[in-house]
């Protein structure tokens, strides 16, 4: 039997390697011509983005009614992609702060990666509401500005929240990211041998000198966009439940919204960012970087928060049973047995039952399986933000007015689009900007910090 | 100026540990002006070079604060005062329904404020031209190199003893740093031609996409503020009925909501008799009768119904309304001349409904009595 010793900690990066070979292999795809493999996958990529084009190129031309919305299903694909992918990006906030507060080592190498993806997420999850208006180019009105019209906007309404909460998510992950960059174009400044390169990494470094005396201030600062980065991204998901929890729509009208969506977000998040990891690391050859222990942290993260989430599908039951109110119970029927009972049992299968096979070692460690796992996630994420819209708004009060929504060709072509509006992202992201941090991983090497023997 | 500057003397060292002993020696030597460079942040450096903590925590409480306390006044004055409107039965100042907003208000202005502070007020960045940036030591340093440096303005400052001090404690590559006579000499010229050709380039540019999208492209479908709808306006021809006309008739007998017929078209007389005043002259119905018939009647009869028309010249003036015939006339005989017109008046049942022509023949009768006051009224 082997003896496994918990008290030691496990090394963040694997091997003992030279400070100088951490900025070769991070800087490497920055510093090499894309190859062939980058060309195929941002052609795939370009093209899922070209079905988004024609699809919202159709939209704003014959206007929204070439979506499947309806009465009495009036929200549909737009929201549904919007919680989506808004959950997405909550994987990334939740690594690079809630985890730095808990002083996580392990989130370092995957951390620069997950905050790109919160913000290419968050701006994907920004097109739905902004082309759900239907004419998105008066969209600044959602802004209380002073105008010629003398109208203001309506602060009682959680629609207006999310505004705040989103753009504040969008803008504060923005610093954020942008302040662990400054060291690292510092660095790459100091590597590169281009005058182009020079100049633009010279601006966005802004002259970063590595001086200890502002290493002070900048770990001060780091802390504290910290502290305020875990309330936000709590309570980002929180207000975007609000737009659902307070209605009085049955299925809708719950007071477990807000922690059951950022649980059901922070799953959702991470099993994006363990897939998108998987390729990264691979291609790249960050294997001793971004290690199998990370992704193993990672699937366990993905087990308590799939289980919260299966918790909070079996409370709404219970609830719903408990409540006595005739019209919550009948919802609850409806979503297991009614005609989206495939959506309903597809959701579960994915989200409830899948993550339970993370309880076993061997597959929390194998990769083709957790990335099987994780994109099952991901799916039955998606279903659960349709199951939650479409249900409850096609069969509600009035068994008059029920309605059985069917998505068009159009509403597909906007998903897909966003898909490939997010990976192009991603892809660029990975040629433009180093997408492990340079100064963080070096941090925490093996023998990078003093051994304070005289201490 | 071709002679070079000093700004201070550098050593490299290898690893964590001896800088942290160079740092701890150049600390009990007594120099203030160092600077320790090290490619991402030491553990217990802050200590051994005994920098006091951070004040940037105040700078996110302050700002923070009145984030806050300026979204809530902001969102109070907008929802109770500016643009009061009842929503969802709610009180005009609902505090709980703000808070969302606060929280995120404070969020957002503190983290920009931490970070701006820090970068442009604490650092003094962006400052590529720092004689440091540009140099070999910082290569080294940015990259796996741990390096001190000890700047010429420090008041211990000599030449051969800073050099020395660098030795005693093993430093490598001990080297000097100059100012860049480059970047001391380099003076901004604002009439720099490159400067002007940007400016002339930016503003044309911006003109030329401000002109295309205010002129041209709010026009161009779909942008067209709905001024394109596919609906059959009022004369406009369709295909979908036989007379190819898109304006329909109403079906034959059906009366518009509040039009019922009248009466008494023609029979002035039948119409004093028989009609009855439904309304009450109270201050309502009378302020309403004030403004309709400033409106529609005094063009013609004068504010005061004595026929001194404003139109004179154009239009025959009518008579007086305080005349003994019209004061003896029953309600219903001034409202039989509004609904059916006589002599050159026309008609005024299109701009006044039928409460509207009431209200008026009351405000008349309010003219008349005003006009021919007894003593009796004044008291």
């Amino acid at each position: 039997m082997s003896f496994v010793d918990y008290t030691k900690e496990i090394q963040v990066v694997e091997g003992k390697q030279p400070l100088r070979t951490i900025d070769d292999i991070i800087s490497k795809p920055l510093e090499t011509k894309p190859d062939k493999k980058f060309y195929i996958a941002i052609s795939v990529t370009l093209t899922m983005l070209m079905f988004g084009v024609i699809g919202l190129g159709l939209t704003f031309w014959y206007g929204i009614g070439m979506w499947g919305n309806n009465n009495p299903v009036g929200w549909a694909y737009d929201i549904v992609n919007f919680v989506f992918w808004v959950g997405i990006g909550h994987a990334g906030t939740l690594i690079s702060a809630i985890l730095y507060l808990f002083r996580q080592k392990w989130r370092t190498g995957i951390a620069r990666f997950a905050e790109g993806m919160t913000i290419f997420a968050v701006m994907t999850a920004g097109l739905f509401p902004l082309i759900h208006v239907g004419r998105p180019w008066l969209d600044g009105y959602l802004f209380p500005y002073p105008n010629q019209h003398s109208l203001w906007v309506n602060f009682t309404s959680p629609l207006l929240w999310d505004v705040f909460a989103v753009s504040t998510y969008l803008t504060v992950s923005l610093i954020f990211w942008y302040v662990g960059l400054i060291p690292d174009f510092a660095s790459l400044r100091e590597r590169t041998a281009n005058k182009f390169k020079k100049i633009t990494y010279s601006i966005f470094s802004l002259g970063w000198r590595f001086s200890n005396r502002h290493w002070q201030h900048y770990e001060m600062v780091y802390l504290i966009l910290a502290g305020f980065a875990t309330p936000l991204v709590l309570s980002v998901h929180t207000i975007v439940s609000f737009d659902f929890a307070v209605s009085i729509l049955p299925g809708w009208h719950t007071t477990i919204f807000p922690p059951y969506f950022v649980a059901g977000a922070v799953f959702s998040g991470f099993a994006m960012v363990q897939n998108v990891l998987i390729f990264v690391r691979r291609i790249f050859n960050y294997e001793h970087i971004i290690t199998l222990n990370t992704l193993e942290k990672m699937n366990k993260i993905m087990l308590v928060t799939g289980s919260m989430v299966g918790y909070a599908y079996a409370m709404e039951f219970f609830i719903a049973w408990y409540s006595g109110v005739q019209a919550e119970q009948f919802t609850f029927f409806n979503r297991a047995l009614g005609p989206y009972a495939w959506a309903y049992w597809i959701m579960v299968t994915c989200n409830v039952v899948s993550p339970q096979l993370f309880w076993f070692k061997k597959i929390r460690r194998s990769i083709p399986i957790m990335f099987v796992v994780a994109v099952f996630v991901n799916v039955g994420m998606w279903f659960e933000r349709f199951v939650i819209v479409v249900t409850s708004l096609s069969r509600d009060y009035l068994p008059s007015s029920w309605a059985y929504y069917t998505p068009t060709l159009v509403d597909a072509m906007i998903l897909i689009g966003s898909f490939g509006f997010f990976f192009t992202w991603i892809l660029l992201f990975t040629k433009a900007l180093p997408v492990v941090s340079i100064a963080e991983v070096k941090a925490v090497v093996d023998g990078a910090q003093p051994s304070h023997k005289d201490h | 100026m071709s002679e070079k500057i000093l700004y201070s003397y550098t050593g490299i060292f290898n690893s964590p540990d001896e800088i942290i002993h160079a740092a701890e020696k150049a600390v009990e030597k007594g120099y203030k002006k160092y600077d320790v460079h090290t490619p991402y942040p030491l553990h217990g450096m802050n200590s051994v070079m005994n920098l006091p903590p951070s004040k940037l925590g105040y700078i996110a409480l302050i700002v923070g604060l009145s984030g806050a306390l300026a979204a809530l006044l902001t969102m109070f004055w907008i929802s109770a005062i500016d643009y009061p409107i009842v929503i969802g039965g709610k009180p005009l100042f609902s505090f709980p329904a703000y808070v969302p907003i606060m929280f995120e208000v404070t969020v957002l202005s503190a983290s920009i404020a931490t970070v701006l502070a820090m970068l442009f007020f604490f650092f003094k960045l962006p400052n590529n031209a720092h004689p440091l940036n540009g140099t070999e030591y910082m290569q080294k340093v940015a990259s796996d190199k741990y390096g001190i440096s000890i700047q010429c303005d420090e008041k211990l400052f000599e030449e051969k003893s800073v050099i020395e001090f660098l030795k005693s404690v093993h430093a490598k590559d001990i080297t000097p740093i100059y100012y860049d006579n480059e970047e001391i000499n380099y003076k901004h010229k604002i009439f720099e031609p490159k400067f002007i050709l940007f400016l002339v380039i930016a503003g044309l540019i911006t003109s030329s996409v401000t002109y295309f999208t205010l002129n041209k492209l709010m026009f161009i479908p779909p942008f067209t503020w709905m001024m394109d709808q596919s609906r059959l306006d009022v004369q406009s021809s369709s295909v979908i009925f036989s007379d190819g006309y898109g304006m329909r008739n109403p079906v034959e007998g059906s009366i518009a909501r509040g039009s019922l017929p009248y009466q008494f078209q023609g029979q002035p007389e039948l119409a004093g008799e028989k009609l009855i005043n439904p309304l009450p002259s109270t201050k309502n119905v009378l302020e309403l009768g004030l403004k309709k018939f400033d409106i529609y009647c005094s063009p013609c009869h004068g504010f005061y119904g004595e026929g001194n028309s404003r139109l004179q010249g154009h239009f025959p003036n009518p008579p007086s309304l305080h005349s003994d015939k019209v004061r003896n006339w029953p309600d219903g005989r001034i409202f039989h001349v509004i609904t059916d017109g006589q002599n050159i008046m026309s008609s005024h049942a299109s701009q006044l409904n039928v409460d509207e022509r009431w209200a008026v023949v009351n405000y008349v009768r309010v003219l008349q009595r005003a006009f021919n006051a007894k003593e009796s009224d004044l008291q």
